[in-house]
């Protein structure tokens, strides 16, 4: 088992004309090759007024609702510029796409308090903006993550960040431990998908054994997540937070990264997070020995 | 995106707010001239830099000038222009080094009768903006929030329709306004709010708001910060940029692609992706060492990026050495130290340089570091890193 992404997955590239759009679609669609051989796991794009065409093999169409009807596709990966990419998110939910994980960074933070508002009463999940993406070693990589860091495993991976989920996976990795499921939720102040809704996807999954978090400074995300990790989470869990040495009033490339006003810091995180009985690595070079540490104390 | 008092209430007036009658000085002269202009008693000259706390803060050349001053005669308002203008105003929020003043509000005193609070910020819980208010105005929300938080009312709104008339009318009964000027705050906190969504503010300060002996309500002071995100549909409000208020490093870096804040530290980082480079900067610190900078170059990064990367470090004088930690994914390892070694030699790096590498052909990557002759001391892990580039700058 896993969360968000099983063998039914099929996925489409809102995009995928453009040179990350397809970059990224190929190796998405290789990793598919590689671990599930023959099957049609990546199967299209959209880029409108390129309806029709093909690319590298994709068959590309006008709208997202065309590439459904004629697809299957009910997820989709959207590398649409910053401009347009709160529009194709709208358009993805409206065709009825179930999970939407967006990559593009940099989109205005209105147009996502518009999406946040549009979605409520849509049945399809956001991840991201301004993330990795997600993946199922195994099963599927939806994403831009390297495929072969993430090994299968009972980690369930809950990040930011994007290359810091990467070193978290390598980390985990050396210790012999996989993911069932790693998402990169996005480092933006407006996000589809928090901590707390995944949270509760990898309680209620039974291959998930443990759960890493890892948070950054700004918001208080973080802190939520600690309370509903005192509150609903038996499974051990371990945490490490991201900019305990950044300055207030900076922003530290996350657009989501800045601390105002005293608030949002690294140590109010790990505080509540220790409260709630989280194992935080105070080193990110710490990150999978804490969550052994984390899982010992259980036995 | 920050700009000056002027520059926001500028901006609040077209928009249909409320501010004091005021006029830009740039030379002594010209503040007199405003001062006889506006004609009234009373007359407050401020110094228009990015930072606040200017009413408290003093010049490094004149210690006993603020950088907010009433002043009562044209002669007055010449003689404090010429301490402020071209001097260095320090402040809680400058830092020591303090900023140089260029330019002056001169404003119309007020008559007030009570200060209030307003601020627009998106609300990260609610995923939408927010209008703060408080009855504690002219002084430093934060404060106000930590001690009396029962005094901080917060009213989220819809970001398609905005604040809705009874929104802000609840908000003005729950501010204790009354008569004339509940109507005056209706139109007030609309109009700001409007304001905050068309112009894709990332926060709009009013503090203090003050209410006139009249009733009336009028903008004491205000600050405006533009989403970065949103400029392309903004291009109107680029000129207001004013880039001798940012760090010239920071700029030249946002120019190359490259995410960069200065720090006090000597250890330069080179890191890809944020969420790494903020933990590369924290495990210095674990190690006993002080980041020089915040630094990512990006995914896709090539020989001109990290040639530029590396001249933003060293421009830093404070910086004895270098961390350079990357976590090859899409980006291959191999394709990095290509960049790196082209990059040394173009630059000539004098200090240690210290090399983490991970991830894909790292292992090309590591040999090709060892093959190419240059003093470039390698670290296994990040442990390992942080350890070696600590050290270093102690040899």
């Amino acid at each position: 088992m896993s969360i968000l992404v099983d063998k039914n997955t099929k996925i489409i590239c809102q995009g995928i004309t453009g040179k990350s759009g397809l970059f990224h679609s190929q190796q998405c669609r290789a990793y598919a090759h590689e671990h599930r051989p023959g099957e049609d796991v990546f199967v299209g794009g959209c880029t409108p007024g390129k309806g029709g065409t093909e690319i590298d093999g994709f068959p590309v169409f006008n709208t997202v609702e065309d590439a459904v009807r004629k697809t299957g596709a009910n997820c989709s990966l959207i590398f649409v510029p910053p401009p347009f990419a709160a529009d194709a998110i709208l358009e993805a939910a409206d065709a009825g796409i179930a999970l939407i994980v967006c990559i593009t960074e940099g989109i205005p933070v209105l147009d996502m308090a518009k999406v946040k508002r549009a979605m409520v009463k849509s049945t399809s999940r956001l991840i991201g903006p301004n993330c990795p993406g997600i993946i199922t070693p195994g099963v599927a990589k939806i994403g831009i993550m390297p495929g072969y860091i993430h090994k299968i495993g009972s980690v369930g991976l809950i990040s930011k960040s994007g290359t810091l989920t990467y070193e978290a996976s390598w980390q985990l990795g050396n210790i012999g431990m996989g993911q069932t499921t790693a998402v990169g939720i996005g480092g933006d102040p407006i996000i589809g998908t928090t901590y707390i809704e995944l949270l509760e996807m990898f309680q209620n999954d039974p291959k998930t054994e443990s759960i890493l978090m890892i948070g950054e400074i700004g918001g208080n995300a973080e802190i939520q997540a600690a309370e509903y990790i005192k509150a609903h989470v038996t499974k051990p869990v371990a945490a490490f937070i991201a900019g305990a040495t950044a300055p207030p009033g900076k922003r530290m490339g996350h657009a989501g990264a800045i601390i105002s006003g005293g608030s949002g810091t690294a140590a109010e995180k790990q505080l509540a997070l220790e409260a709630a009985g989280v194992v935080v690595a105070q080193s990110p070079a710490d990150m999978g020995t804490a969550l052994k540490r984390a899982i010992d104390q259980r036995k | 995106m920050k700009i000056h008092e002027y520059q926001a209430k500028q901006l609040l007036a077209a928009a249909g707010v409320k501010v004091p009658r005021n006029i830009v000085a740039h030379t002594a002269d010209e503040a007199a001239a405003a001062y006889q202009t506006l004609g009234g008693a009373i007359a407050v000259v401020k110094s228009q830099i990015h930072a606040g706390g200017r009413g408290k803060g003093t010049f490094n050349q004149h210690p006993e000038q603020r950088g907010v001053v009433l002043v009562k005669s044209a002669e007055a308002a010449k003689e404090n222009a010429g301490r402020m203008l071209g001097s260095t105003l320090v402040t809680i929020q400058t830092g020591p080094e303090g900023k140089v003043v260029n330019t002056l509000l001169v404003e119309e005193g007020l008559k007030i009768a009570r200060e209030l609070y307003l601020g627009v910020v998106v609300d990260r819980e609610s995923g939408g903006p927010i209008l703060i208010a408080s009855t504690e105005g002219g002084m430093d929300i934060e404060v106000v929030a930590h001690h009396t938080p029962e005094k901080i009312l917060r009213e989220s709104f819809d970001v398609e329709a905005g604040l809705r008339g009874f929104q802000a009318r609840n908000v003005a009964y729950r501010l204790g306004l009354e008569g004339p000027s509940v109507r005056a705050a209706e139109k007030l906190l609309t109009q700001l709010c409007k304001f905050f969504i068309d112009r894709d503010c990332s926060m709009v300060e009013i503090n203090p708001l003050v209410v006139t002996a009249e009733g009336d309500l009028v903008v004491g002071d205000a600050k405006v910060t533009f989403d970065d995100n949103a400029m392309f549909r903004h291009q109107d409000l680029l000129p207001l940029r004013d880039l001798a208020e940012e760090e010239p490093m920071e700029v030249q870096a946002q120019a190359s692609g490259l995410s960069y804040v200065k720090l006090d530290g000597n250890l330069g980082c080179l890191v890809n992706g944020a969420g790494l480079a903020m933990s590369t900067m924290d495990i210095i610190k674990y190690h006993g060492g002080a980041p020089a900078n915040f630094l990512d170059v990006g995914g896709g990064a090539n020989v001109d990026q990290v040639t530029e990367a590396f001249r933003i470090i060293l421009a830093d004088p404070n910086v004895k050495g270098i961390l350079v930690n990357i976590f090859g994914g899409i980006m291959k390892c191999d394709t990095i130290v290509t960049a790196l070694l082209a990059a040394y030699d173009k630059i000539g790096i004098k200090v240690p340089l210290v090399v983490r590498l991970e991830g894909t052909n790292v292992d090309l990557a590591r040999k090709m570091l060892a093959e190419s002759g240059k003093p470039i001391i390698v670290g296994t892990d990040l442990t390992d890193a942080a350890k070696k580039a600590v050290k270093s700058l102690g040899a």
